[in-house]
């Protein structure tokens, strides 16, 4: 009376160990290596941009354009950038292996989430490189820009 | 490796009831831990893009929030730090030679310090949120 087959079961039958490199090992690592760095850059990150002096009510365009002209604040938005879409996008894609039982959908799927964070890593990075924290504004926007601006 | 046995149901009821990630606590922070997972990935896609919307149209804002963005920062931030606290437990569990051993323990450690964080974050955020309403 055996319709359901017997827990893990593997969908395919083992393959032969492979050589070369074992990307699912380094990347069961690699979510635990950037797990760590990710807490103290997202904690740093939420604590200065959420707590320090009045939180969030501070966060307007000469904040940003502050931070983002320190090279300090640079590194550290990269770091976080590359270091959380890769991790998420990882993860997304364990979670689309347990659920997707399609090969196509699979690749449908993992396709999407490769693609979202490849094109938001390039966003993000160009952003935190090109940000232009003095725009050309009208005279009375001037004061919603950093004061460096009008050294 | 040794093998791994995994007594039926109905005598995990009568022992101490299920596995690492069977049941109880290991299984429920594994729930949660996949929910708060997929909902920051999420968060972040739209995060990237609305800090590059104020550079692409040079929107010099004057502000970034309102009072349902407030909520839902509220929300997000109390999943980041279920994620990563819970992240670390899992870190321990696969590399601290007794963490399998403490894991239900340390559920409720991260469940003690979430409690902690959010208590502390919390009630300022939300008068910083809500003391902007009408300015
Ligand atoms: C704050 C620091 C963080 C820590 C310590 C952390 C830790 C972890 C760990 C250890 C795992 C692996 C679980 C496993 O292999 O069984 C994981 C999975 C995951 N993480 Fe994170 N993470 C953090 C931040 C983030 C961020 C920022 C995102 C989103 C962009 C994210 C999204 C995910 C997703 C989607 C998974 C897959 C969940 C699953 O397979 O059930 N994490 N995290
Ligand atoms: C509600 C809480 C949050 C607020 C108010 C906030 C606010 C901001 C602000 C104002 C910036 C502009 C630059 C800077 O401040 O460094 C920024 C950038 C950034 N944030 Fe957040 N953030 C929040 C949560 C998060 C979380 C949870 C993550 C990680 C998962 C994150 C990841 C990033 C990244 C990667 C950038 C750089 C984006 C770019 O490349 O331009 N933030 N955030």
């Amino acid at each position: 009376m055996s319709t359901v087959a017997a827990p893990r079961t593997p969908a395919r039958p083992a393959r032969p160990a492979r050589r070369g490199i074992n990307w699912e090992k380094w990347g069961w690592m690699y979510m635990r290596i950037s797990g760590v760095v990710l807490v103290v850059l997202i904690f740093g990150h939420l604590f200065v941009n959420l707590m320090i002096g009045h939180g969030v009510k501070a966060i307007d365009f000469a904040f940003v354009a502050g931070k983002l002209a320190n090279p300090f604040w640079q590194v550290w938005d990269t770091l976080m950038l590359w270091l959380a879409l890769i991790h998420g996008a990882n993860g997304m894609r364990t979670i689309t292996n347990d659920y997707v039982s399609s090969v196509a959908w699979g690749r449908v799927l993992r396709g999407a989430i490769a693609f979202a964070a490849i094109a938001l890593i390039v966003l993000g990075t160009l952003v935190i490189y090109t940000f232009d924290p003095c725009p050309n504004v009208p005279a009375d926007q001037i004061s919603l820009l950093p004061s460096f601006c009008r050294a | 490796m040794s093998k791994v046995i995994t007594p039926p149901v109905s005598q995990m009821k009568a022992s101490r009831g299920g596995t690492l990630y069977r049941g109880r606590e290991g299984m429920w922070s594994w729930v949660l831990h996949r929910i708060t997972g997929v909902a920051i990935f999420f968060f972040l896609l739209v995060h990237i893009l609305d800090t590059a919307l104020v550079r692409a149209y040079n929107a010099v804002i004057s502000s970034y929030k309102n009072p349902i963005m407030g909520l839902g920062e509220l929300g997000l931030v109390g999943a980041i730090m279920f994620h990563a606290l819970n992240g670390l437990r899992i870190i321990l569990i696969d590399f601290w030679s007794k963490g399998v051993k403490y894991q239900r323990v340390m559920f409720w450690v991260v469940v003690g310090v979430w409690v902690v964080l959010f208590a502390g974050f919390a009630p300022r955020h939300l008068i910083n949120v809500f003391s902007e309403v009408g300015h």
